[in-house]
């Protein structure tokens, strides 16, 4: 075959621009979104907020949420909702902790335990969603409650009838595996660049900050690798498809219900690892961890670009989402707003996105 | 004219009490276009599903290439050849044309111990058999869902035709189309046709095809009634085949012929 076929054009179709090639991608809310919020604290916030420390200081929540939010943003684009999300974070806090301070298992040991756990629960919700055909909000729903109720129940059985398990800190320290789990990363580049006067410190000469938190850098690998595999990897295009449509899905030969299987998995491991990593930084775990973390986290996905009706989304998206998220809730507390504004807040950006990504979505398909 | 590239002997297909199917033969040849004629409950979906290996049949026997070939299920009649292009379209319109060309079977490339979709080859190709099919892309990463319906039976085509198809099946490709749309998706089954493809075209529009079929066959409550060559029967002969003959003749005189 000769390319000169290929390269003749129709005459009807004109060149795009730049702008609505842009416009076309989901994750474009979530940076104008982000640009916004950024504006309104520039102005409104104490100048504090947008120093280094600040920054960190806004961030690891962000962090924390956004690592759920990436896995609830690749499951919605696979077409599906996982509630229990939030609850699983206590859960499979609860397992973690027991592991350590109860069966006095190794870090290493506890850290498997609990993904293990995480990824038979994932599979439980994967598997009656998929053999039963029920919608997985109705599923996961139920396992919303389930799972807040084990959680309860284990903690008090691990306690002696309290709901919050102590102790875990001694368990874990020293342990050379804790260093990816819990403290700050980069450590002595901080102290350089303190002592090369690159960064603020205090009077002592110990820098303000000290490293960057280990929760923001597993939130950064988390968004990288699940925006390669979406966009890059044949992984990425099962997942669209399943999400899109899952019977065309089937009939184009994409193994749909192991590649939902998979994400649920991999859902309640983010959940996991939240649960690791908040649990060691506050040396103790109790049964509200991760409250209504699941709306969180579907907001944030949704901010992201995610449709609800799946086969359209980012996980770059859901990361922009998770940030302002974090930038709100830390954010208020440098400016002179109630920080009950949250809460106002939270809900109005969900409803701005979703109309925002109604829009988009007509753009993308030529809908009209 | 050389040997059929599918043939299915007597096939018989019973829902529990329903027979769907009583018996019907058919065959491909390559490079032909075979339609498949008959009214609404004929048994064409069925008799279809059971050439795609969604259904196995009650009775009878389907031979591939000469070959007695038992489907377990789908996936079985693609790997034997047998390609079809549902009504549903199998493209998902979220995605992109490339994507959608390329679902289930990517080409990947590998970098150390990753692989990954490899998008230039995969946007090349998608192209190149996009033009040579006559659709002219604008970009291979717009999505499905901006393409007319034409054009999307198109890709699924050309689709079908790449990954190897011996025997394409065409569920009513034409059934919700425009008069433009529909030209184009018949001139598409003619090109399909030189290349050696035996095509299946499901239908119950005769004029439809009558424009591109060399052979007919008419199936009307689960029975085959006989298959014509192009020249044998006349339009009104086989309208009158599928309807079941002299009610619907009557019918089309109160009609003065439009139907």
């Amino acid at each position: 075959m000769s390319d000169l076929a290929v390269e003749s054009t129709d005459e009807r179709v004109k060149k795009i621009s730049l702008i609505s090639r842009l416009m076309k991608r989901p994750e474009l809310g979530a940076i104008a979104g982000l640009a916004l919020v950024t504006l309104f604290f520039l102005f409104t916030a104490d100048p504090r907020m947008f120093t280094l420390a600040g920054i960190m200081n806004f961030m690891t929540p962000a962090a924390q949420l956004g690592i759920l939010a990436i896995g609830a943003a690749l499951l919605m684009i696979g077409g599906e909702f996982d509630l229990s999300v939030g609850s699983m974070v206590a859960f499979t806090g609860l397992i973690f902790g027991a592991a350590m301070v109860t069966f006095d298992l190794p870090l290493f040991a506890a850290i498997i335990v609990t993904f293990m756990a995480a990824t038979a629960m994932g599979a439980l919700n994967g598997q009656i969603v998929i053999r039963t055909g029920l919608p997985s909000f109705i599923v996961t729903l139920a396992f919303l409650f389930i799972l807040r109720g084990l959680s309860l129940v284990g903690l008090k059985a691990a306690t002696g009838g309290s709901t919050q398990l102590r102790g875990i800190r001694q368990e874990f320290e020293g342990s050379w595996l804790a260093e990816f789990f819990s403290g700050e990363a980069f450590t002595p580049l901080f102290y350089w660049l303190a002592e090369s006067g690159w960064i603020d410190t205090f009077k002592s000469g110990k820098p303000k900050v000290d490293g960057v938190p280990v929760d923001i850098i597993w939130f950064l690998l988390l968004a990288l690798a699940a925006t390669w595999v979406l966009l890059r990897s044949r992984y990425g295009s099962w997942i669209f498809a399943a999400g899109g449509d899952s019977n065309a899905a089937s009939n184009s030969g994409v193994p749909v219900r192991t590649v939902k299987m998979y994400l649920f998995m991999f859902t309640a491991c983010c959940a996991a690892l939240v649960a690791i990593l908040t649990v060691m930084d506050a040396g103790s775990t109790d049964a509200r961890r991760g409250f209504q973390k699941e709306f969180e986290a579907i907001i944030a996905a949704v901010i992201g670009g995610c449709l609800l009706t799946g086969g359209y989304g980012s996980a770059i998206g859901a990361f922009f989402g998770s940030i302002i998220f974090g930038m709100v809730l830390i954010g208020l507390s440098y400016t002179n707003i109630d920080q009950d504004w949250y809460l106002v807040f939270l809900g109005s950006m969900l409803l701005i996105a979703v109309l925002f990504n109604n829009m988009i979505r007509k753009r993308v398909t030529g809908e009209r | 004219m050389s040997s059929p590239i599918v043939e299915m002997k007597n096939i018989e297909k019973h829902f529990g009490s329903v027979i769907a199917l009583a018996g019907v033969s058919f065959s491909v040849m390559p490079g032909e276009v075979h339609c498949l004629l008959g009214d609404n409950g004929a048994g064409k979906s069925t008799f279809i599903k059971t050439m795609s290996g969604v259904h196995k049949p009650s009775k009878g026997e389907i031979f591939v290439d000469g070959q007695k070939q038992v489907f377990e299920s789908p996936r079985d009649a693609m790997n034997a050849g047998i390609a079809t292009v549902h009504q549903d379209l199998a493209m998902i319109p979220l995605m992109s044309i490339t994507r959608n060309f390329w679902l289930g079977r990517e080409p990947v490339k590998k970098f150390g111990p990753v692989s990954y979709f490899d998008h230039k080859y995969a946007n090349e190709v998608t192209m190149k058999e996009m033009s040579r099919m006559g659709i002219n892309l604008r970009e291979p990463d717009q999505a499905v869902g901006t393409l007319s319906g034409g054009e999307r039976q198109t890709v699924a085509i050309a689709r079908a035709v790449y990954f190897g198809a011996k025997v394409l099946i065409l569920d009513e490709p034409t059934s919700a189309l425009g008069v433009r749309q529909t030209a184009n998706v018949l001139s598409t089954m003619d090109k399909v046709r030189k290349k050696g493809v035996g095509v299946v075209f499901i239908s119950h529009n005769v004029r439809h095809a009558m424009a591109v079929g060399d052979r007919f066959t008419v199936l009307n409550r689960g029975k085959t009634l006989g298959t014509a060559k192009k020249g044998d029967i006349t339009t009104e002969e086989l309208q009158d085949l599928m309807a079941g003959g002299q009610e619907l003749a009557s019918l089309e005189a109160s009609l003065g012929g439009t139907v």
